[in-house]
């Protein structure tokens, strides 16, 4: 297949951990592509390397072998300056924990990527465009009563919907997941859920991590690791 | 923008930041009350050796001393940078009190009130003859008779406050027994013509603030000094001359200039006859006469510089372990800053304008608070020596008057400067070992 029809493409991932004095390899190769506009659920048991190859995908982490290419650039070959650059326009990432900053509100929490993408000065000419894009987003996420709130004063649906209005605020290429209702009960994880179907229909393109068959089979293509390798 | 509203945030909204900020304010608290007390007693008794000297001195390091002062004094007193040249006469006696019969060793100084009054600082400590100096020797009650001015401590005691106890002059005599000696340093014969013992009677006390000057020296008029210690006659000497300088002119310059005259004097007079006491003669200034008693407390002061050092260096640690307590709970943070795309040096600066934050906020605290306390600090003192007899010296042995209070501003610029300083180096290395963790570190559900 040509690169252009893959939003991102890994080939042959190797990642293995430290455990004491032996190595641990978690990744044996995996080769993973995701196509514009795709929602694919990446699954597996627990410990096959799921959240560690979304990680690698989102430049979290480095494989030891292996390439990974977006929009048919290798990311490894990014400087510092152009990985954090595709970290806050190209990736959103959302965690199963949330991991939202306890000391902004709602808002700030939102609208943090695109005060860390400009400078001081930069950050005036762009903060009133910026702020009326959060408060869009918290609304259409059913969050414009919460704005003030601190992450604390939430629940857990209302948080993780504040994480993926953060993760969307930059306009990423990419959406990518980690188990985004793993802390969640049934109902609310299955709000978040239409959330990601309603953003994929927008054309969004979404890689999510879950250990749950029942979730993933509201992907449009699931991917199963097994043993550090793609299955199938 | 993040940058600034996490850094007050982190600063104003975490209970550990203000625990932080305490331990810095408490220790610049401490450390500006304790360099100002010592600065100021270092400058204080820096200023009272500087008053008591003047500003320069040419002295001899023989008690025979030298010649041809006179001539020398013509020649300073024609110079357009020196204010007041006075000669002295320096040695040591024993002084008899006949009433008792008690007897002591003392250093005598013979001195010409009116022009050493104006080469140094001894006009303003005089009691009874501030405003009329030439009448120092001259006793009020029989100013025919040979006056002393009697260091302050040998004669009027103090009470527990340190205030001294005067009243009106009385006729009191004193027999003062010196040891002349010849231009060549031998003790002079009986019978040579010279007088070796004097009765002199109180005519004042003299108040220099130094507590060796004050409790063991005699003034004596310059004459009758001579005389005693048999620098009179035929080949008049001198111990040491005591110079001012006009305003502006600094101690150094002046010193070079005196220095270069006496050397072409010098010159000029080689050939005269015990010329060679000349070789004993040095050009110092005030610091350098008096440098073994200012060493010891300048010594002191360094001493207590270097213990804040250590303080300074426990506080710098204190301030890591807090910051490192601070970044490891706030790692989380950093993993989510790096996973939105925050570069490692915009981490560094937002966790450094933390420390700064909390450095100037904290010295500005413990400054203030610092300068409260001493601009009471007197006040609290005597409270405290009123109500529980406490004092930090005893006023009736040391000669300290009031607890120096004046905040200098070199020294509080310096205490805020390290303060900031330790601040930050405290945050910057804890904060730089966890950017260089891999995101996906911190952001690991064990980190929650």
């Amino acid at each position: 297949m040509s690169e252009d029809k893959y939003l991102l493409e890994a080939k042959e991932i190797v990642k293995s951990y430290p455990l004491g004095v032996s190595k641990v390899e978690v990744l044996k190769g995996v080769d993973f592509s995701v196509a514009p506009g795709e929602f694919v659920a990446i699954t597996g048991a627990s410990g096959s390397g799921k959240s560690t190859l979304l990680h690698i995908l989102g430049a979290l982490d480095k494989p030891d072998q292996g390439l990974v290419n977006f929009q048919g650039k290798d990311i490894a070959k990014l400087s510092n300056g152009q990985m954090n650059k595709f970290r806050n326009h190209k990736i959103g990432f959302v965690f199963q924990f949330y991991h939202l900053l306890d000391e902004l509100n709602v808002a700030e929490n939102v609208y943090l990527p695109a005060m860390a993408s400009s400078s001081l000065p930069g950050w005036f000419k762009i903060r009133g465009k910026a702020k009326k894009r959060a408060h869009q987003m918290l609304e259409k996420f059913g969050l414009s009563h919460r704005v003030k709130h601190k992450p604390y004063q939430l629940s857990g649906g209302e948080r993780q919907r504040v994480a993926i209005a953060r993760a969307l605020m930059n306009e990423p290429v990419l959406l990518l997941a980690d188990e985004p209702t793993g802390n969640l009960d049934s109902e609310t994880g299955n709000g978040i859920l239409k959330v990601f179907e309603e953003l994929n229909k927008a054309g969004q393109t979404i890689i999510m991590v879950t250990h749950d068959d029942r979730i993933a089979q509201r992907a449009s293509r699931i991917v199963v690791l097994a043993d550090g390798k793609v299955e199938g | 923008m993040y940058k600034f509203i996490l850094a007050f945030r982190y600063l104003f909204k975490r209970r550990i930041s203000y625990l932080a900020s305490l331990a810095v304010a408490l220790c610049v608290f401490i450390v500006v009350i304790v360099m100002t007390v010592m600065t100021g007693l270092v400058d204080d008794y820096k200023q009272k050796n500087h008053k008591f000297t003047g500003d320069c001195v040419l002295t001899s390091d023989s008690l025979v001393g030298f010649g041809y002062y006179e001539d020398f004094l013509k020649i300073l007193d024609k110079q357009d940078f020196i204010y007041a040249a006075s000669p002295v006469i320096k040695s040591y006696a024993i002084i008899t009190y006949p009433d008792s019969g008690r007897s002591r060793g003392l250093e005598i100084m013979g001195v010409e009130p009116a022009s050493f009054s104006k080469a140094t600082g001894f006009g303003q400590g005089l009691y009874y003859n501030k405003n009329d100096v030439t009448q120092a020797f001259s006793p009020s009650y029989n100013t025919k008779l040979d006056g002393c001015v009697l260091g302050i401590d040998i004669w009027i005691s103090r009470d527990s406050r340190g205030k001294y106890q005067y009243s009106d002059p009385y006729k009191a005599a004193f027999v003062i027994s010196s040891f002349p000696l010849t231009v060549k340093g031998a003790l002079a014969r009986a019978g040579a013509g010279e007088e070796k013992t004097g009765t002199f009677y109180y005519s004042d006390v003299s108040h220099s603030g130094l507590a060796r000057v004050d409790g063991g020296m005699i003034y004596l008029a310059f004459d009758k000094a001579q005389q005693l210690c048999g620098m009179a006659g035929d080949f008049k000497r001198v111990n040491s001359i005591h110079i001012k300088f006009k305003e502006g002119l600094k101690v150094t310059e002046g010193c070079e200039k005196v220095a270069d005259i006496w050397a072409n004097y010098v010159a000029e007079n080689k050939q005269q006859k015990h010329a060679n006491l000349f070789d004993y003669v040095k050009i110092q200034s005030w610091k350098e006469n008096r440098r073994s008693f200012i060493a010891a407390m300048e010594k002191e002061q360094k001493m207590m510089a270097m213990m804040f050092l250590f303080v300074g260096l426990t506080t710098v640690f204190v301030v890591f372990a807090v910051f490192y307590l601070i970044v490891n709970r706030k790692s989380k943070d950093i993993g989510i800053l790096k996973s939105i795309g925050v570069s490692n040096f915009s981490i560094i600066y937002m966790y450094s304008l933390f420390a700064f934050l909390m450095g100037l906020m904290s010295s500005a605290i413990g400054s203030l608070a610092g300068w409260g306390v001493l601009l009471r600090m007197n006040d609290i003192e005597n409270w405290l020596f009123v109500h529980f007899g406490f004092q930090l010296w005893d006023r009736s042995i040391y000669a300290i008057g009031d607890i120096p209070s004046k905040l200098e501003f070199n020294v509080l610029v310096t205490i805020v400067f390290s303060a900031i300083l330790a601040c930050m180096a405290g945050a910057f290395f804890p904060t730089f070992r966890a950017v260089r963790l891999r995101p996906i570190e911190t952001l690991q559900v064990s980190q929650l």
